[in-house]
Order: structure tokens, then C-alpha cells, then sequence
């Protein structure tokens, strides 16, 4: 399901972190990775652990499930890609899997007033058209 | 663990004009500072063995700055973690100074930030240069350095109850403080802000959102500006022209995104403690407060992060009657200089806590606190809901 196109900023390549990530979206898999050794969440996705620094993870499928942990509606941007856009928020959000990711919060009427902390939320992708990567919003569950 | 005086701030200068005009380039300012500062410490410039340098200024940084001066150092610091930077630079300089490695350090900062137009907390993300991590998991949600801070204002409001009100109150004390600072008073003349006179608590929260839950009286201005610092042995510090200001805590520490993480605390809470217990003191003893005020949440989580409350009660503590002002009787006073909010904020302020906290110590403020003995300036650099480093620096009156 595609929602209007935007102009948001794109992840770039090659960057090696991200890639398998981004690849992943193209299939609307939001993937996340856990260490082998110590079984901690690793998340924005490495090559090593963050906890105990093993270079063995598995790769994960989440099941977009999860809470708003924070948020902030932005009301001035000067960025070219939002300066024209209104307010739009920002989240963070923790997936019930463990991990954290940086998203927004789409689905709502007011997001000053309707997007609270704590606030569970599910996955919806927005595609960015031929070829390109889908961005994982989150929107009330 | 006996208190160690091995380091002194010995001069200092605060770059007066926050808006310098076409005329001015950065590392003027600093050139500028450092005469200013040396002369402050009746120093001379070949005096300075030890350079410290964030690389704010172009043609500066630790290969270019020695040369612009015409220094020739023998210890060289290009610690740059944003807006902390200098109390970083303070610490190292002091650790420097107590191994042998240097008698004399100059720290110096310039920035036309305003002149420059940049739109340090609304410009949102680059989307340029080579790809990282941490950009293309981040740069396409339009993050904004004010909103990385809001939310953890948004954070904290729901974990702790916080308040509106009470986070205004932050911007109140520090506003009242400005007015007193004939610089400061000129800088929000200068960089035309819509009333330059006390602010109510009513004031703040009907001042737009910029990004919610913060508004426009919470966060701090885009100014051009600098200074210096000038750090001594405690040797050289017996020749300075006025009494030394010691540093006798140091700390540093770096937080970030964190899965599960709670984003209310910062970096600020590992590098406190260490400071204090470097410096054999605690909170309550300190009379004067320099924390930077990027933004009231970043204050309210130094205040926190650092033991002068406990964690959650922040909100309480900037109400109470008497406190933080620079004439009340609770210690300590905060911000006597107008903070990053009314006086100066080119992008980096830590250099200005330095220069407060000293101008403190010796008498020398618009809003000047009773005999104060003890400072902390702590610095808050990168952006507080995401990557940031949080620098301690503990002073003492002679």
C-alpha cells in the first residue's frame, strides 16, 4: 500500500549496516538482529554485538508490533524535503521484540494531542516507488 | 581521596557581539579571545605550550589553529563532541597540566553561526557526503536537532509528571538573569527577539511549539560569539594577574540510543558522579551552576543527572521559591549569565559555562551569587535524545 509519494531524505548505498536492512523492507520484513553468544538485541543492525562484541548474530523478522516509546511533532523544519510538509511527527518506537527505531506515527487526526507515549502501534509500509526501498511507519494498533 | 589542585583557569574572555556582521570570520574571534584572555591572565602568547582546539572555525582544528596564532605547542587537543566540547577540553587540559605535559593551555572557540544563517536546530537532516549508519537509519524521518530534545522532554513529562510549568520556570530564571548582562541584553536587541524584558511562566508556554513539547522560549538563540580559556600549573597559575580558579573534578561520558534505554537520563549521570568524587564534594555544596541550556530539558536532566535532586524530581526542584536565581537563599544559582537561552549560543556553549563559572568564582558577575566557593559547568554536546556527550568540570575559589 502506497501512501502519497514524499520527498523524504532516502538511505543511500553502499553503506554495509543498513543495506540487508533496507533490502529487507523492499519485502515488507522488518528484520532485527540478536547475537548468538550473549542473545542480546542488536539494533540499528552491525556486524559485531554491542553488548558483548561477537561477531556471530542471527537475523531476525519482527512482527512490527509495538509501542510508541517517545515522540515530537515538528513544527519547523528547514530542510528542503519538510519545509513544505506541515507538522510531522517523529517517534521513537520499541518493537516487542527488544529493539528501538526511529519512525513516525501516521493514522492519527491531531499528533500533537493523539500519539502518546506508551501508545501501541503496528507497522504500515509506505513503498517509495519502482525499485526503491519501504519505509516502516507505524500507525495505532 | 585528598583534593588535587594541579590546574587553574587563569584567564578568560567572552567575545562581546553576537552578531559580528560581514566583517568578522570565526577564527578572528578566536584570535581575538585568546589576546583578550592571555591579557586577562597577564600572560603572553609564549607562554602557551598547550593548544586545544575543536576545529569549530575553518582553518582551525589541531593542524591549523597553531599555526593561524603563530603558537608552537608541545601538547595538542582536537577533542570536538559538539557543544561540550570545552569542559572535554578543560578536563584533558587539566590531566595535560598534571602529568608534565604542559604549563600554559588555550582553549578557543568562534563561531558566526548567526551571520552565517545556519539553521543549527531546524535544519533537519543533511542527506549528503558519504552514507552512514546511523544517517540512513535516521535522516529520512526529518529529525530535527530541537526535536531529538523534545523528545525527551515528551519522555520525561510522562514518566515523572513533569510540567509545563515547571520547565518554564527554567527559562524565567535564566531570562532574568540576562536582563541583568548588559551582553546579553544587547545580543537579544541585536538579534531582534520580540521582547526583550522579564518572561512569566505563561509567557513560555504560549510561545509557539517548534517542535512538540518544546517551545520557542525554551530553546536557546542562534548568536555568533566565542571566547577563550587560559588553563595553568598551579606554578604558572602563582604569576597570573588575578587568583586562580582550580579545577578539582573532572568527568566525561558519552550516551546514545540504546534498545530499552531510558532516554531521561544522560550521559551526564555516568560523568557526575565521577567528578564529584574526583572533587570529594557533593552536589548540595555547590553554590553556582552552569548548565547548558540548549534547551530547559537539557538543564533539567543536568540537574537530575548530576545528584542535585533525584531522578524524576527535577521538575520540583527549578519551582522551588528561591532557587536558581542569583539572590535566592537555596544553592545553587544556575545560568547568572543569561545561559545559551538569553545571552549566547553560536552552536557550541560550553566555553561560556567555563567563563561564568570563573567570573563567578572571582566576583566578577552581573548577578553575581554571595561569596560563592564551588562551580560545576557541565556541558551537554550532540543532541540529548539521541548521540550526545555529557562533560563535568568542577571549580574551586582560590
Amino acid at each position: 500500500m502506497t501512501t502519497q509519494r514524499t520527498l523524504r531524505p532516502q538511505p543511500r548505498f553502499p553503506e554495509q549496516d543498513s543495506h540487508h536492512f533496507w533490502e529487507a523492507t523492499k519485502q515488507h520484513k522488518l528484520v532485527y538482529q540478536t547475537c548468538n553468544s550473549c542473545h542480546g538485541v542488536v539494533f540499528y543492525p552491525r556486524t559485531h554485538c554491542t553488548h558483548c562484541g561477537s561477531l556471530n548474530l542471527s537475523l531476525h523478522e519482527s512482527k512490527g508490533r509495538g509501542a510508541v516509546y517517545t515522540v515530537s511533532v515538528i513544527m519547523q523544519s528547514r530542510h528542503p524535503s519538510f519545509k513544505d510538509l506541515g507538522a510531522y511527527p517523529v517517534a521513537y518506537i520499541d518493537l516487542d521484540e527488544g529493539f528501538r527505531i526511529m519512525s513516525t506515527v501516521v493514522g492519527v487526526k491531531d499528533s500533537v494531542k493523539d500519539i502518546k507515549c506508551g501508545m501501541k502501534v503496528k507497522v504500515r509500509w509506505e513503498d517509495q516507488g519502482q525499485g526503491g526501498v519501504s519505509l516502516p511507519l507505524f500507525e495505532p494498533a | 581521596m585528598p583534593q588535587r589542585r594541579d590546574a587553574a583557569i587563569v584567564g578568560i574572555h567572552e567575545y562581546p557581539l553576537r552578531v559580528v556582521g560581514p566583517g568578522v570570520s570565526a577564527i578572528q574571534i578566536k584570535a581575538h579571545s585568546a589576546s583578550k584572555a592571555l591579557e586577562d591572565a597577564g600572560f603572553s602568547w609564549k607562554d602557551v605550550d598547550g593548544v586545544f582546539d575543536a576545529g569549530e572555525a575553518p582553518g582551525g582544528g589541531g593542524l591549523g589553529i597553531s599555526e593561524y596564532l603563530g603558537l608552537k605547542p608541545t601538547y595538542i587537543d582536537s577533542t570536538n563532541v559538539g557543544g561540550s566540547s570545552f569542559e572535554f577540553q578543560a578536563n584533558h587540559a587539566r590531566a595535560a597540566i598534571a602529568a608534565g605535559k604542559c604549563n600554559v593551555a588555550l582553549l578557543t572557540y568562534g563561531s558566526i553561526s548567526h551571520s552565517e544563517r545556519r539553521a543549527i536546530g531546524t535544519a533537519g537532516p543533511g542527506g549528503a557526503g558519504i552514507p552512514t549508519l546511523f544517517g540512513n537509519m535516521e535522516d529520512t524521518w526529518g529529525m530535527t536537532l530541537i526535536a531529538g530534545y523534545a523528545m525527551v522532554k515528551q519522555r520525561h513529562m510522562f514518566q515523572y509528571g513533569t510540567t509545563e510549568e515547571q520547565f518554564a520556570n527554567i527559562s524565567v530564571v535564566t531570562r532574568r538573569h540576562a536582563m541583568r548582562n548588559p551582553e546579553a541584553v544587547k545580543a537579544m536587541t541585536d538579534l531582534e527577539f520580540v521582547g526583550v524584558k522579564e518572561i512569566t511562566v505563561d509567557d513560555v508556554m504560549e510561545s509557539r511549539l517548534i517542535a512538540s513539547p518544546l517551545h520557542l522560549l525554551e530553546c536557546c538563540m542562534v548568536s555568533d560569539g566565542g571566547g577563550a580559556v587560559v588553563i595553568a600549573s598551579a606554578a604558572a597559575a602563582r604569576n597570573a594577574r588575578k587568583k586562580p580558579v582550580w579545577i578539582i573534578g573532572t568527568g566525561e561520558a558519552t550516551k546514545y540510543r540504546e534498545n530499552g534505554g531510558d532516554i531521561t537520563v544522560s550521559a551526564g549521570a555516568q560523568s557526575g558522579p565521577i567528578a564529584f568524587g574526583e572533587a570529594g564534594i557533593k552536589p548540595s555544596e555547590v553554590d553556582v551552576l552552569m548548565a547548558y541550556d540548549s534547551f530547559t530539558i537539557t538543564v533539567m536532566c543536568m540537574i537530575e543527572d548530576l545528584g542535585f535532586c533525584r531522578k524524576g524530581e527535577g521538575g520540583a526542584f527549578v519551582s522551588e521559591k528561591g532557587r536558581l536565581h542569583f539572590d535566592g537563599h537555596l544553592k545553587p544559582v544556575m545560568n547568572t549569565d543569561g545561559g545559551g537561552l538569553s545571552s549566547n549560543h553560536p552552536g557550541m556553549r560550553g566555553i561560556f559555562l567555563l567563563l561564568e563559572a570563573t567570573r563567578q568564582l572571582r566576583g566578577e558577575s552581573t548577578s553575581q551569587a554571595r561569596n560563592p566557593k564551588l562551580a560545576v559547568a557541565v556541558g551537554n554536546g550532540g543532541q540529548l535524545g539521541a548521540r550526545h556527550a555529557t562533560g563535568v568540570t568542577i571549580l574551586a575559589a582560590d
